[in-house]
């Protein structure tokens, strides 16, 4: 009886449709729409005017693009190794800490070379950002493998345990001296800072960076063997243990590379559009960019083409705040409804809605049977 | 030794003040869990829960009216979540991480206007006879109404899933979905219910942050005790009993940082702060590396996809 309930039911595919894994996105998107025309309807505002502010104002000048990019750079540097991560079944969700660690050990490097800078600094602080970040991530990668222990909880906490290292930090060995207290660095020189691609805005030189990764992200998964072992073992880890694949080989590296890809996107940013060492280097980029590896099917261009969006959301968040007066909250409230489209529609990729057929009626006897 | 007991006894009290959000959060997932759904999104539910809780109470300074609005948040949120991974077969580790996404953006959008509002503290519930009992009563029987309820809660929980039949199925389902559904149980169903309850007891945990622990709104405010709760609940072995002391260790690591201060040593505060993160990552250690006693204990299709018709 139950199982009527619905007029409707799901029939599994032979195949996931291919289809439907590049059309659920283009849906989610919309439905995001529909659902944020109807949220501010009801909250008394005029949707046009919400969502024109919202998604079409902030990139309707030569600066709102180069914003759209500076914000985009770090998403999909981030998002790559995410994406190379859950590929593989692992859950590293505490790129948030990574990033900062990055930022810390990238950045730092800045400070400790403050006024004795070469040619040599800046790329010695990307090495540094993207061991930091590493480092980070292989507290959760050993605890993982040699203990068993969640790495989804693990990297999640230690994303608090990195903001409050921060945080001392600032308050102590790291503040300026000449800031007046403030939690934050000194102000980096500009040779240890990414140089402007654009002049006169703030896109910098990591936009190459993180386009670089999108393409080796891309050779990773579709030519390396070890891409063909993290994909084996995330589809099905008995045919990877089979085929002599070392699991534990690949927990190590796919946390190791979204940390290190995370530790980048950190010294990229203090290193480009901030310039120092603050509590407020990431808007919860670490965060986002899962939405984003999610939205891009877990592929490298997909991730590329939603790490815009999604930095179009933060963009959007700030306008809407400035033009409107509506809450910067309205980002994340924007990107959770994505996603839940998103994970909702994915249900299109693997199974089939159907109308559930109507009960067979018992047929009708319209003559008493006889028995000859 | 009075003299011991009198200085013991507050902390003793603040160590069950700050369990009791992880406790009743925790409570919640602990049932969820055994019907077999991983829900990550408790810390999203309990920020949502704490927000409409507060939000209840400044508006019609009702306490009640914000605890049950609260609990009734945590539901919706829950429902969100059991709609996407139970009818439309999502993956439950992304969708719940969703939900905590979404909920910590949701909790800031609602909350903007009271952040900076002061409201009365819940009021303590002094039982009468029980409180003015030496030592215990100090400790155990002079708070708010919520903390009565975890503890209840614990009995509740424990009694249901091991004591009744309604928890026994529940049990089966998180054992083994075809068979439960071969016999005849509503698969679904059970889930539907055990995610709703995990979304209630998390919006009442938020409800304790908001009105009790902390009586204001502030953005986050949960800072990560969503998370932490989850990680309970693998330290407890999915046991409701063991919950309760997990819980109270929890809680006297969290007040540490408070107690240290006091007692004159010079630690930055920030990594005594770090304590209860850094805790939680050495209890999940602890237990997970007997692997053995995860699988014997952890419900065997706790995370797993259920189709009907596959």
């Amino acid at each position: 009886m139950r199982r009527d309930a619905l007029p409707l039911r799901l029939e599994a595919r032979a195949t996931p449709s291919a289809a439907m894994v590049w059309l659920t996105p283009v849906l989610a998107v919309g439905l995001t729409l529909l659902s944020g025309f109807a949220l501010f309807a009801a909250l008394g505002f005029d949707p046009v005017r919400v969502l024109y502010g919202f998604f079409v104002e902030p990139v309707a000048s030569k600066r709102g693009i180069t914003e759209l990019v500076v914000k985009a750079t770090p998403l999909a540097t981030i998002a790559i190794g995410l994406a190379v991560a859950v590929r593989a079944n692992v859950w590293n969700i505490g790129a948030e800490g990574q990033l900062l660690m990055g930022a810390l050990t990238g950045g730092g490097l800045a400070l400790v070379f403050h006024g004795e800078e070469g040619p040599w600094l800046l790329p010695a602080m990307l090495v540094a950002g993207m061991l930091g970040g590493m480092a980070w991530a292989a507290i959760p990668a050993f605890l993982r493998t040699r203990f068993n222990a969640s790495e989804i909880l693990t990297s999640l906490m230690l994303v608090y345990v990195g903001r409050l290292l921060l945080g001392f930090l600032l308050n102590g060995p790291l503040r300026d001296p000449e800031g007046f207290n403030f939690p934050e660095s000194r102000l980096f020189n500009p040779e240890a800072m990414l140089p402007m691609m654009v002049p006169g805005t703030r896109m910098h030189l990591g936009a190459v960076f993180a386009l670089l990764v999108v393409g080796g992200g891309w050779l990773l998964l579709a030519r390396t063997f070890i891409g063909f072992q993290i994909k084996v073992v995330g589809l099905t880890p008995a045919a990877a243990a089979y085929a002599g694949f070392n699991e534990k080989r690949v927990v190590w590296f796919t946390l190791l590379l979204s940390g290190a890809l995370a530790g980048l996107a950190g010294v990229m940013e203090v290193a480009g559009p901030i310039g120092q060492i603050t509590p407020y280097i990431s808007p919860g980029y670490g965060f986002t960019a899962i939405i984003v590896a999610f939205l891009g099917r877990l592929h490298p261009v997909g991730i590329l083409l939603a790490a815009l969006l999604m930095a179009l959301s933060y963009l959007g968040g700030d306008a809407v705040q400035i033009t409107l007066g509506l809450p910067q909250a309205m980002t994340g409230v924007f990107q959770g409804m994505l996603l839940f489209f998103l994970l909702g529609c994915d249900v299109l990729v693997r199974y089939r809605i159907r109308r559930r057929r109507a009960p067979a009626q018992p047929q009708p006897q319209t003559a008493p049977v006889t028995v000859p | 030794m009075i003299a011991v007991f009198d200085s013991l006894a507050p902390i003793l009290a603040a160590m069950i003040t700050a369990a009791t959000p992880l406790l009743l959060a925790a409570l919640g997932e602990v049932v969820t869990e055994k019907s077999g759904v991983l829900n990550l999104g408790v810390e999203g539910m309990m920020l949502v829960g704490a927000v409409s809780g507060f939000a209840v109470t400044v508006t019609t300074g009702s306490h009640a009216m914000g605890i049950l609005m609260a609990a009734c948040a945590g539901v919706v949120m829950a429902l969100i979540f059991a709609f996407l991974t139970l009818t439309l077969l999502a993956n439950q580790v992304a969708t719940g991480l969703a939900l905590t996404l979404f909920g910590t953006g949701l909790s800031a959008l609602i909350g903007q206007g009271f952040v900076g509002t002061p409201i009365p503290r819940l009021p303590e519930l002094n039982l009468p006879g029980l409180s003015d009992l030496p030592f215990i009563g100090p400790i155990l029987f002079s708070h708010d109404a919520l903390v009565y309820l975890g503890l209840a809660m614990v009995g509740a929980v424990s009694w249901f899933l091991y004591d009744t039949r309604a928890g026994l199925v529940l049990r089966a389902i998180g054992e083994s979905h075809e068979a439960a559904h071969a016999i005849g149980f509503s698969v679904l169903g059970i889930r539907y219910l055990a995610v709703m309850f995990g979304g209630a007891m998390a919006g009442l945990a938020g409800a304790y942050l908001s009105l009790a622990y902390t009586p204001m709104w502030a953005e986050n405010m949960s800072s990560g005790r969503g998370w932490i709760a989850l990680a309970l609940v693998v330290f407890a072995t999915w046991k409701p009993g063991r919950l309760l002391l997990g819980a109270w260790l929890f809680g006297f690591v969290s007040i540490a940082e408070l107690h240290v201060q006091g007692l004159g040593l010079r630690v930055p505060s920030q990594f005594l702060s770090m304590l209860p993160y850094l805790a939680t990552i050495f209890v999940l250690v602890l237990i997970s590396r007997d692997a053995t006693r995860i699988r014997l204990n952890a419900p065997a299709c706790l995370g797993k996809v259920f189709h009907p018709d596959a």
